[in-house]
């Protein structure tokens, strides 16, 4: 079990899901505090959602406010990256450079 | 070191390190533990993040995800941090505005943090005086390293008392210390080590605050040990010290006759030297705020927190200094009444001609005494020696009363004058926080908070009238920029003051009149800002204001610093002339040259401020003559 843990792990960094400051997260887990990486990929996954449906939500109406969308996109980037969600940072990134040019098909 | 040592050998001196070893300086590379850290940040995740990797570090930490709840725990437990750690974008506060704040208020170094790593931002960073910038995510060996910031800190704090205290101590502290800050600030490329070299060189710094209540702590006994408590700039304190330096001139300035001239006992040349550090970068910030109008309410802050990064100890120390004076200028002004004649003979220090302009511009348009936003008349009081200054400042303030100090956000002594309620929300803006923050939290009141009334009580007013002045600027423009415009004229001879207030008051019209003020480039024309402080002070005065200001503030440019301080305090309209006026003669003092460059901005704002609050006052614009090199602010050194 503990195996495939392992193993999915593995292919989430190697696919690019996640880098060096996942690992530096459960570096900070330790006997004091077990649960740590749970606990913030959880808030994480919480806090991301809530962000995601306002951004679904900008981007369903009709005219794009991409000031918005992009602050947005810059929140859920920050919290990407500090839990080492790579891949989801860099989407963000490229979405905010469509958002700075103005790219609604982007 | 165990905790309990490291903890309080940071909260005394701040330097668990140099404590430790006096003589060695092995102790630098132990991250102090129990380092009292507050951490903001809208992210819950980073929130969390940040908080298991501090206490890690073996820190205390106190997370908050709000800026205004932040800000509340910083005051209601003044000392109960050490450092605070900041995120740049935050949905409630600017986290350069608390930045600001924090820096004004409390004087603790803050770093700022965020995913963000533009150099504009960074830039901004810096200029709002962030002792650091992280980048995210940020990595656990940066947040080892937090702690020199608060040696650092403290350092200066300890370099007046060694005077009379072991020198050798001081100096091995100071090689710690200077190790320390050498030692790199996690690898973030754009962390902004400013701190190191200014630290390092010059002990100003943090600069010790020396409470006057506790007299001279450090004195000699604290020489080698940490423990010196800082020396805290009370309001009193700065007007004393932004008089003399007014009397002094800006630019000549030296601690030595600051020194002579304050005539406190128990402070020491360090102390002012510090202090004087700190002044000039929050006179240079103010010059190179023009930038920020943006919202009035915020972007004053805004602008002056990036000044007021640097000189937030500033900044508090002109509020200080200007409800200081306030509270006599304010009796003088009243006496003085639009005496603008008054004023101007009596600008018999250098900024005298400037005044002169100054009087006649606040005069011109508005014979309202908003001339005092620039000229803290309270401030003045004390400074007597400088005399006209004060005269003028007087007569602003009288002027201001007349008006309506609502501007008197800077100086208190027009918040007396102006007896109109204005609400002052924010009294508890402390005294400290120089018209800048008052200007800032201003924004947060945008109620105008009553400057006039405190002005008697100075310190309080002081802070209130900044903060009033803020808020007036922004919310209307509230006539209590005189406050924050006060504290600025309050000192003729504080040409500082005047910056910060004018600028404060600037923002705050341009708050209320448009965003656009808070460009108030304190630089150029600390009088300039006293205009612009005017101006929103003067909301009410608008009318006059805006065109006063505004003609002012081009004048003011192009004269000489001092010159450009009467300019600009005659720009707003009435209250703003004030400013000019005073801002003239304090710029004079101040480094009025750099300061135009800021101050040309601030014009620019101003312009638009003034027109929209000529719009206001019906007025029409005066004169939109900030066109005057003002705009050229934008290279101001930020």
């Amino acid at each position: 079990m503990q195996r495939q843990v392992a193993l999915i792990k593995q292919s989430l960094f190697d696919q690019g899901y996640l880098d060096e400051q996942f690992v530096e997260l459960e570096e900070l887990q330790d006997d004091a505090n077990p649960n740590f990486v749970e606990e913030v990929s959880t808030l994480y996954f919480k806090d991301s959602a809530r962000l995601i449906n306002s951004i679904d939500q900008a981007l369903k109406r009709g005219s794009f406010d991409f000031n918005r969308l992009d602050s947005y996109m810059h929140q859920f980037k920050g919290s990407s990256t500090s839990i080492g969600a790579s891949k989801v940072k860099t989407e963000c990134t490229m979405f905010r450079e469509y958002c700075r040019v103005g790219n609604a098909e982007g | 070191m165990n905790p309990s040592d490291a903890r309080g050998v940071l909260r005394s001196a701040g330097g668990s390190s140099s404590g430790k070893n006096q003589g060695g300086e092995s102790v630098v590379e132990m991250s102090p533990s129990g380092l009292r850290v507050l951490v903001v940040d809208d992210d819950p995740t980073c929130l969390m993040l940040f908080e298991r990797m501090l206490r890690t570090c073996l820190y205390q930490v106190t997370k908050c995800n709000r800026a205004e709840l932040a800000l509340s725990l910083l005051r209601k437990n003044k000392h109960g941090f050490d450092i605070v750690i900041s995120d740049v974008h935050m949905p409630d506060m600017d986290g350069f505005k608390l930045l600001e704040h924090v820096g004004l208020e409390m004087d603790l170094p803050v770093i700022m943090m965020s995913a963000d790593d533009s150099k504009s931002v960074v830039l901004k960073g810096v200029t709002h005086g962030a002792v650091d910038y992280l980048i995210k995510p940020v990595r656990m060996e940066a947040l080892k390293n937090i702690w020199q910031h608060v040696v650092r800190k403290r350092r200066t704090e300890w370099n007046v008392p060694t005077h009379s205290g072991s020198v050798e101590e001081t100096g091995e502290r100071q090689q710690q210390q200077q190790r320390e800050g050498v030692s790199e600030d996690g690898g973030d490329d754009n962390s902004s080590s400013v701190n190191e070299g200014n630290n390092n060189w010059r002990s100003s710094g943090s600069s010790r605050k020396r409470k006057e209540e506790e007299g001279e702590e450090q004195g000699d006994d604290d020489a080698s040990n940490l423990k010196k408590p800082r020396v805290v700039w009370s309001v009193e304190l700065h007007q004393q010290f932004v008089a003399a330096v007014n009397q002094l001139g800006v630019e000549k300035a030296v601690p030595k006759k600051i020194l002579e001239l304050m005539n406190v006992p128990g402070l020491t040349r360090e102390n002012v030297a510090s202090h004087l550090q700190k002044y000039r970068i929050y006179l240079r910030r103010l010059g190179g705020v023009s930038q920020h109008q943006g919202n009035l309410n915020n972007s004053f802050m805004t602008g002056q927190d990036a000044s007021f990064g640097s000189l937030s100890p500033l900044n508090g120390f002109d509020l200080q200094a200007l409800s200081q004076l306030p509270a006599q200028s304010l009796a003088q002004l009243q006496a003085a009444g639009l005496g603008r004649p008054t004023m101007v003979s009596k600008s018999g220090l250098p900024g005298s001609s400037i005044v002169d302009e100054r009087s006649i511009f606040s005069f011109k348009t508005q014979p309202q005494m908003n001339l005092l936003h620039g000229v803290p008349t309270g401030m003045e009081p004390r400074q007597l020696p400088i005399g006209n200054r004060m005269t003028i400042q007087q007569q602003i303030a009288a002027v201001r009363a007349g008006h309506s100090l609502q501007n008197s956000g800077m100086r208190m002594p027009l918040a007396a004058q102006q007896q109109q309620p204005f609400p002052r929300p924010q009294s508890s803006i402390r005294q400290t926080l120089l018209p800048n923050r008052v200007v800032s939290e201003r924004s947060g009141f945008s109620g105008r908070s009553s400057i006039p009334e405190s002005s008697r009580v100075l310190p309080t007013s002081y802070t209130n009238l900044a903060t009033q002045q803020h808020s007036l600027a922004f919310s209307n423009f509230q006539q209590e920029l005189p406050v924050s415009s006060f504290p600025l004229a309050s000192a003729p001879g504080l040409s500082v003051r005047k910056p910060l207030v004018s600028s404060s008051s600037y923002q705050e019209e341009v708050n209320s009149s448009e965003a656009g003020f808070t460009s108030l480039s304190y630089d150029m024309f600390s009088s300039k800002q006293n205009d612009w402080d005017l101006r929103s002070v003067l909301s009410p005065h608008q009318e006059a204001y805006p065109s006063s200001s505004m003609s002012r503030n081009n004048n003011t440019a192009v004269a000489a610093t001092d010159h450009t301080r009467n300019h600009q305090q005659q720009t707003p309209q009435g209250m703003v002339s004030h400013h000019q006026v005073y801002g003239n003669g304090g710029s004079s003092s101040m480094k009025v040259k750099s300061e135009t460059m800021a101050f040309h901005e601030q014009y620019s704002n101003q312009e638009d401020l003034m027109s929209a609050l000529l719009k206001q006052e019906g007025i029409g614009p005066v004169d939109t003559e900030f066109d005057f090199d003002a705009y050229s602010l934008d290279d101001i050194p930020v």
